[in-house]
């Protein structure tokens, strides 16, 4: 009887471990069911996104401006938080696109307008990314993301070793050259936290900025999402942004 | 020069369009010393293992060298990165505080291990016999006292004490070679993890930055080792620098296979960022890169050091092609961290147009403080050769006498 016992049990235990080798084998084939991850909102309270019109845009720089100001972001042409980029398509060929400071002083005059195609204005900004690199990379975990899904940067534990800066895949970071440390879009976290808008929504004259709660599925940053066509910007990092872009061409980088 | 000032002169140079953040160059030369300065440590060391665990004799004669260029090298790596942060004084927080997720905050801990763990104690266990010696027979009693600090108050050096430090040593060294390995092989992981930069990103990117490391490493300790026969107008042991040669030989063909592989893969898949990167190749980097990594640094040594394999050249003629293949490849690993660091930060991420950098010559990252790092690890090597000579032992006898 005792032998039979531990026969049983080598048996069993021999079934369970080819059951859980089998298991772990096949397991891989049912992750496709998992393809699509949750949201990152799902749970919270609250999670900003930010939306983008590019047909909305006419490109008057008034967001960059306002956003320097409300924010003290450095005067000079080579910092910014947020920016408007002017594309120009042309016949046969050619793509030309500027920001002069950032699109605050407006743009050269078009030249030969008879071969150009197509022109738009892309406003750009902290992509708030899913999966932000520049939170993975950050040393000392002076950049992290936000319960509600804004990345920020704790200006008073920033070493300001830049690697951030060269993680981001959108240029919208820059090293303070006062502060000495690394600086962004934080979607004016100061007065979204308290009901307003952030400064470059605010002033934004054809509404083609647009902040919203993604937790709140009547929000209309939710609803805007449900309804219409969006792209992100370099979908193939792998950061899932949560600032998306209407009506946008595949040109914009 | 102000950095702002910087900034507007650098302005009209921009070609094509890039994002407004992106004119300032973030990483400068410091960050190019860097992975240089790493990588010799790890390539002395390598060389030093050679003779520990793979029982290489003929290169017996550098073994000590090798740990001691190692050793200088590696106490001058973390300044460049220091000197670099907005915030220096807040450097530490890299160990108190690091980021699990990031690639550079494990650089700290790595660094500490190979220093702590490895290089420091397999130097000590190396040379504590002659420590001890020398704790009794040096007539200079400042220097006395020193070894006798570095004793760490063990005196004990019978044959069965030596034989357990030569065991340890081994033990050590066979834990160093993968130490030395990661700490290298991380550096290149720091670019190589970037997804952003197409330059940067590649899983070769460990692999090519430790091969060039070996390179650069047996290079430096062969160069040095020559020098310091001169210096000490002692004959070179060719049979050492015979084998240097060939290993140096290997780790240049290795390294510059793989940095082929990487372009040419680059070149054939052609993915969206092939059009900028060949710009930048053919623009920006071609001087840096195809004349002096790739011609001057890598083809030039590869050529010399394989003739001095195929023809039956003097002892002379060896001597100058390895001093000469040392010296060239030395310069085209500096150049290809150069291509690499700066390289990477020339394009935009938009991949329509390109930045500028002017290395200024003075200023926290200017060339002279460039040029300090640089000149900073012989100093401290030249202390650590008067402190522990690789070339001399103290007679016990001598030892003996002092001590009656």
């Amino acid at each position: 009887m005792k032998n039979l016992n531990r026969r049983q049990f080598l048996k069993f235990a021999s079934v369970t471990a080819l059951a859980a080798a089998l298991q772990t084998l096949v397991s891989p084939l049912a992750a496709a069911e998992k393809f699509f991850r949750e949201p990152p909102w799902k749970g919270k309270k609250k999670y900003w996104g930010f939306a983008v019109d590019i047909d909305k845009c006419i490109g008057c720089g008034r967001c960059a401006k306002a956003c320097k100001t409300e924010n003290d972001v450095p005067k000079e042409p080579f910092f910014f938080r947020t920016w408007v980029e002017r594309y120009i398509l042309r016949r046969p060929a050619g793509l030309e696109v500027t920001s002069p400071n950032g699109g605050i002083d407006g743009y050269p005059a078009l030249t030969s307008p008879e071969t150009i195609t197509k022109t738009f204005f892309v406003p750009k900004l902290c992509n708030l990314c899913d999966s932000p690199p520049c939170v993975q990379s950050c040393p000392v975990g002076a950049t992290f993301k936000s319960e509600d899904g804004v990345v920020l940067v704790d200006r008073k534990w920033c070493v300001g070793c830049r690697y951030c800066i060269q993680a981001c895949p959108y240029g919208v970071r820059y090293l303070h050259p006062v502060l000495h440390v690394a600086d962004k879009c934080t979607l004016c976290y100061h007065r979204i936290s308290r009901g307003l808008r952030p400064a470059c929504v605010e002033v934004c004259p054809t509404g083609a900025r647009m902040h919203g709660d993604l937790s709140d599925p009547n929000s209309p940053l939710s609803k805007l999402r449900d309804t219409s066509h969006y792209q992100t910007l370099k979908p193939h990092m792998g950061t899932r942004p949560n600032l998306v872009y209407l009506n946008m061409d595949q040109e914009v980088r | 020069m102000d950095t702002i000032q910087m900034l507007y002169e650098a302005l009209p140079k921009v070609a094509g369009y890039i994002y407004p953040n992106e004119l300032e160059l973030q990483w400068s030369v410091l960050i190019v010393l860097y992975p240089y300065i790493t990588g010799l440590v790890a390539g002395a060391f390598i060389l030093a293992s050679l003779e520990r665990v793979f029982n290489v004799t003929e290169v017996k004669p550098t073994y000590r060298l090798s740990l001691l260029v190692a050793l200088a090298f590696l106490l001058v790596a973390p300044i460049p990165l220091n000197l670099h942060l907005g915030h220096p004084e807040r450097g530490f927080e890299i160990f108190f505080t690091p980021n699990k997720t990031s690639a550079m905050a494990m650089f700290g801990f790595v660094y500490l291990w190979y220093l702590l763990a490895v290089l420091l104690l397999e130097i000590w266990l190396d040379y504590r016999k002659d420590i001890v010696l020398w704790s009794q027979c040096e007539p200079f009693w400042p220097k006395r006292m020193v070894y006798k600090l570095m004793t760490l108050g063990v005196s004990n050096i019978s044959e069965r004490s030596l034989s357990i430090d030569d065991k340890l040593g081994r033990a050590i060294t066979v834990i160093g070679l993968p130490s030395a390995v990661l700490l290298h092989g991380y550096v290149g992981f720091i670019f190589g993890s970037v997804k952003a930069n197409p330059w940067w990103s590649t899983p070769l990117m460990p692999v090519i930055f430790l091969f060039s490391a070996m390179a650069s490493g047996i290079a430096g300790v062969l160069l040095i080792y020559m020098g310091l026969c001169k210096f000490r107008k002692v004959l070179i042991d060719i049979k050492c620098v015979d084998t240097i040669g060939k290993y140096l030989l290997s780790a240049i063909v290795v390294a510059f296979s793989l940095e082929m592989l990487e372009l040419i893969q680059m070149a054939y898949e052609a993915e969206e960022h092939f059009d900028i990167i060949t710009l930048l190749i053919e623009g920006r980097l071609f001087i840096s890169m195809i004349c002096i990594q790739i011609l001057m640094g890598s083809v030039t040594p590869m050529l010399l050091l394989g003739s001095a394999q195929v023809f039956r050249f003097s002892e002379m003629t060896r001597k100058v092609i390895y001093g000469l293949s040392a010296t060239l490849s030395l310069i085209g690993i500096l150049a290809m961290r150069w291509n690499v660091v700066i390289g990477g930060q020339f394009f935009s991420k938009s991949l329509l147009g390109f930045t500028t950098y002017k290395l200024e010559l003075i200023g926290r990252e200017g060339a002279l403080v460039g040029a300090a790092i640089l000149v900073l690890p012989f100093l401290i090597l030249a202390g650590l050769l008067y402190l522990l000579p690789p070339w001399d032992h103290c007679s016990p006898t001598a030892a003996d006498r002092s001590s009656k």
